[in-house]
């Protein structure tokens, strides 16, 4: 058994072996923890927190794109 | 990690100030935050009637719930872009949200405001749909605000969005833009008379980062529209928010520095590429455009009615052709 990792943005569903931390979960999955929330039983985990190996986690990404409306566009 | 403030168990580490903290204290946190910059900005006041430009997403979202809870008088604005399922969605996040906290919400749909959608838009003015986006939005937001007689407009712009506008501005070395990004855009006035063309414009979240915004929404059980717009992909500023979070993890602070360094050390040296150009009415719907350099009447149309007539100008061709495909058939 091993973390049960949700992505997002598509939606796609991951089991990974062996991470014992947060940490060392997105390193991983080569994920930037800037630019994620990393969050179990709907609670928010900081990057030192560790993992147990039945756990679910849903890195959420929280970039987000599109137009900007840069300046006051006059 | 520990709470900085209680030393309870931490939910939110924030790298660039050397800190973490409980869900309680990093609300209060950000509330902070949004009231320093209101105040070192002179943004609002509680007398100010402020109106919320609103997409269903965790900014947005955010902002109005500080702003309500700072005793800010508030009234969201949500405009339906007609992006399929995704508009959809995002706007009922934001009906949603507005009921759960008894806020007061104004809806208008492009289509039935001007007659297309952003993806109609940008199929026939053959532009990426972020460009017609952004131009519908301020459009639209500053109507909006003008006609219900607010008094500031609000947006949802965190660090992340500032830096990365500022990153391509100097890659572009676009100093007129660079001349006016501020937290704050003063309301202009049309022409010699009194009446306002734009209304203030403020950011709020300036100081708090997007993933700092991300956590708030959550931790106050703000229910925001996770899914990014289908429309995005190889959106230029998105590029940007990717490359500037590889330095920030790399170097915490980086993007904050790079912002308030220029807002302190910068800004202030492109003040005379800002542009001051007269405003006049726009001779199709009376919202401001600039003067200078107009010939002709198609000149005094402002960017928004230009765009607008080419759309419908497109529509009618095809229209055309396809009658005329028709009748040779």
């Amino acid at each position: 058994m091993g973390v049960k990792v949700k992505l997002r943005n598509p939606d796609r569903l991951l089991e990974i072996s062996g991470p014992r931390t947060v940490t060392a979960l997105l390193n991983q999955l080569e994920v930037v923890s800037e630019g994620v929330l990393v969050i179990r039983d709907a609670t928010l985990l900081t990057r030192d927190e560790r993992l147990g190996p039945d756990d679910e986690i849903e890195i959420r990404p929280v970039l987000s794109g599109g137009s900007h409306p840069a300046g006051d566009g006059r | 990690m520990r709470c900085k403030v209680c030393r309870g168990h931490a939910v939110v580490d924030i790298r660039r100030h050397n800190a973490a903290f409980c869900p309680d204290h990093f609300v209060d946190h950000v509330t902070s935050q949004v009231a320093k910059a209101l105040k070192e900005f002179k943004m609002a006041t509680v007398e100010d009637r402020l109106l919320i430009a609103v997409s269903g997403g965790k900014d947005s979202l955010a902002v109005w719930d500080v702003l309500m809870n700072l005793g800010y008088d508030t009234t969201a604005f949500y405009l339906d872009l007609g992006i399929g399922g995704y508009s959809a969605r995002s706007k009922e996040a934001a009906v949603a949200f507005a009921g759960s906290r008894g806020g007061k919400l104004i809806t208008r749909s492009l289509r039935e405001e001007h007659g297309f959608t952003v993806p109609e838009l940008s199929t026939l003015t053959r532009r990426v749909p972020c460009s017609g986006c952004g131009l519908n939005k301020r459009y639209e937001f500053n109507r909006a605000a003008l006609e219900e007689g607010f008094d500031v407009l609000v947006t949802g712009h965190n660090l992340d969005d500032e830096v990365a506008t500022l990153f391509g501005n100097v890659l572009g070395w676009n100093t007129q833009m660079l001349g006016r990004q501020r937290p704050v855009l003063q309301e202009r006035i049309v022409g010699a008379g009194d009446s306002r063309a734009f209304v203030k414009k403020i950011k709020p979240l300036v100081r708090i980062a997007e993933r700092e915004t991300a956590a708030y929404a959550l931790i106050r059980g703000i229910d925001y529209i996770v899914e990014e717009c289908p429309m995005v992909e190889g959106n230029t500023q998105h590029r940007y928010k990717e490359a500037l979070t590889l330095l920030e993890e790399a170097s915490p602070g980086t993007k904050h520095r790079m912002y308030f360094g220029f807002l302190k050390n910068a800004s202030d040296r492109f003040a005379e590429d800002r542009g001051s150009a007269e405003l006049i009415p726009c001779t199709d719907c009376g919202a401001p455009t600039v003067a200078s350099g107009a010939h002709g009447v198609e000149k005094l149309m402002c960017s928004f009615c230009k765009t607008k007539a080419l759309a419908h100008a497109r529509r009618a061709e095809r229209t055309n052709d396809s009658v005329h495909g028709a009748e040779q058939r």
